[in-house]
């Protein structure tokens, strides 16, 4: 991809690639950094050239919190930060393990799951699987 | 060019704090502009700029023109949250420099407390973090609280002393909203809402508005109260989503008081009096390590048994902070007021000694926005 092409936008592609299942984030051409969320220029350079790569997957908790509602309403749910091995960050959700035991620090491995409305989001287990 | 010292607020005022019963956000806005020309002594028609930023109106600014029934030269609806009525500070001393204004009124008003009972927003979750569902704005902090503990061992009980130094303070204004007793373990066995932060380390909901009014600082003497003269002004705006702010223990507080400290020619050893925006406990050890007050990571010692309460070691949040004061959705507004109260030695059993020098610090978004005023009397020009 070089400089401003037709057709669908970052945002549109990324979500078009989790609806068939595939996880992948940007990578700039020109200085190799890696990108999420889905940008137009690398905000690293400034560079137009961004390409689509499938990340390792393998990421560690950055920061955790537990949001409280009541079992009737539906539980607790955790949401965190991941950074990816790639460097960049995202907002998640760990599946496969007691909202406790999440802490910075944990290694844990995306998939591709389901969002609070049951969309295509992507969520993480504890390396190695759920606990 | 510097803008140190070349304009001055010269009328303040508050209105509608705590419960405004039957009254829209802009009819407490106004009540509070009305406020502020009187404590002035202006004429509506001399003003002839103005700046606003309400959460629910994208067109504030003109809504604001119309009910005043003004032509305004200038009108400024810089939205960046809360911290927008500090970046209006700014805009208003550029404008009285180049001599493109000579009265810059600057307001907020909301009834959210009466109106709905909550945070009232016009904004939406991000699509990168909607998915996941993190309570709006509420998540965001909690995350930064989580890793601040997790980075520098900041304890519960620190962010809880937050809470407690505020009320304290609130203890000493009649118009704060919360002037109950506040222990430290009250804030601990408050409701936990989002780990690491509960109930009583968020701000309140209530209803509430401030206007200021400025001059430049040639005409800022021709009013009854003694000018309160800007020293210095700096911006930090480092991201939008909590999802995308690189280090979540570092705000853009440090830009933005580096930047107004320069201008001011001050450190933060100098300053008297401090008014940070507390929409959670978490902010204010993050503000106080970010302006220099501390080092980073030691803000959970510094605001620990009663740091920053009365009689502690540097008065903080003296009218009692959005966590026990007042919190009408974007505080920014009531930073500046409580720090031209200080100044003018108008505070009440709250005043602080020989207050000289203060610093109004905003907080936009999620940690988004971050913006530092300093303030000063006559003898600090």
């Amino acid at each position: 991809m070089t400089g401003v092409e037709k057709g669908p936008g970052p945002d549109a592609v990324f979500a078009a690639k989790l609806a068939e299942g595939t996880f992948e984030i940007q990578k700039c051409g020109g200085c190799g950094t890696h990108v999420f969320h889905p940008r137009v220029i690398c905000p690293a350079c400034g560079g137009a050239d961004l390409g689509w790569v499938a990340p390792t997957g393998r990421g560690t908790v950055y920061a955790r919190t537990v949001v409280r509602r009541k079992p009737e309403r539906g539980g607790d749910y955790n949401v965190v930060l991941v950074d990816l091995e790639e460097g960049v960050r995202m907002m998640s959700r760990i599946d496969g393990i007691a909202h406790d035991r999440i802490v910075a620090g944990l290694k844990v491995t995306a998939s591709v799951g389901e969002g609070a409305e049951g969309e295509p989001a992507v969520v993480f287990l504890p390396e190695g699987g759920a606990q | 060019m510097s803008l140190r010292g070349k304009a001055a607020i010269v009328g303040a005022a508050l209105a509608g704090c705590g419960e405004a019963h039957g009254k829209s956000a802009m009819e407490i806005t106004i009540e509070a502009v009305h406020g502020a020309l009187a404590d002035a002594g202006i004429a509506l028609g001399e003003v002839d700029a103005i700046a606003t930023c309400q959460p629910l109106d994208m067109l504030s600014g003109l809504t604001l023109a119309q009910e005043l029934g003004l032509s305004p030269k200038f009108t400024m609806n810089n939205r960046m949250g809360g911290s927008s009525f500090l970046s209006h500070t700014l805009w208003a001393a550029m404008l009285l420099e180049l001599r493109l204004a000579d009265t810059v009124l600057i307001c907020y008003g909301s009834n959210q407390r009466t109106a709905s009972g909550k945070l009232m927003t016009a904004l939406g979750l991000p699509p990168y973090e909607a998915p996941y569902r993190p309570l709006f704005p509420l998540s965001s902090y909690a995350l930064a609280a989580d890793r601040h503990m997790t980075q520098f061992g900041t304890t519960r009980e620190q962010l809880a002393d937050v809470a407690v130094a505020a009320r304290a303070w609130a203890q000493k204004n009649p118009e704060a909203f919360l002037r109950d007793p506040l222990t430290r373990e009250d804030v601990i066995a408050s409701r936990l809402v989002s780990d690491p932060l509960r109930v009583r380390d968020c701000c309140l909901v209530t209803d509430g508005g401030g206007a200021i009014v400025m001059r430049r600082a040639e005409a800022a003497k021709d009013h009854p109260k003694p000018p309160v003269y800007l020293l210095g002004g700096g911006e930090g705006t480092t991201h939008r989503d909590i999802s995308e702010m690189a280090d979540l223990t570092e705000t853009g507080a440090v830009q933005s008081g580096q930047t107004a400290m320069e201008m001011a020619g001050v450190k933060p050893a100098d300053i008297d009096v401090v008014q940070l925006y507390d929409a959670f406990t978490i902010n204010v050890i993050l503000f106080l390590e970010d302006l220099g007050f501390c080092k980073k990571g030691e803000g959970g010692a510094f605001v620990e048994n009663g740091g920053i309460a009365p009689g502690g070691h540097l008065p903080v949040n003296t009218n009692g902070g959005g966590l026990s004061c007042v919190h009408p959705g974007m505080y920014g507004i009531f930073t500046l007021v409580e720090a031209v109260r200080q100044l003018r030695g108008d505070a009440g059993d709250r005043q602080v000694d020989r207050a000289e020098l203060a610093l109004a610090h905003g907080n936009g978004g999620v940690l988004s926005s971050q913006v530092t005023n300093i303030l000063g009397t006559e003898a600090t020009l």
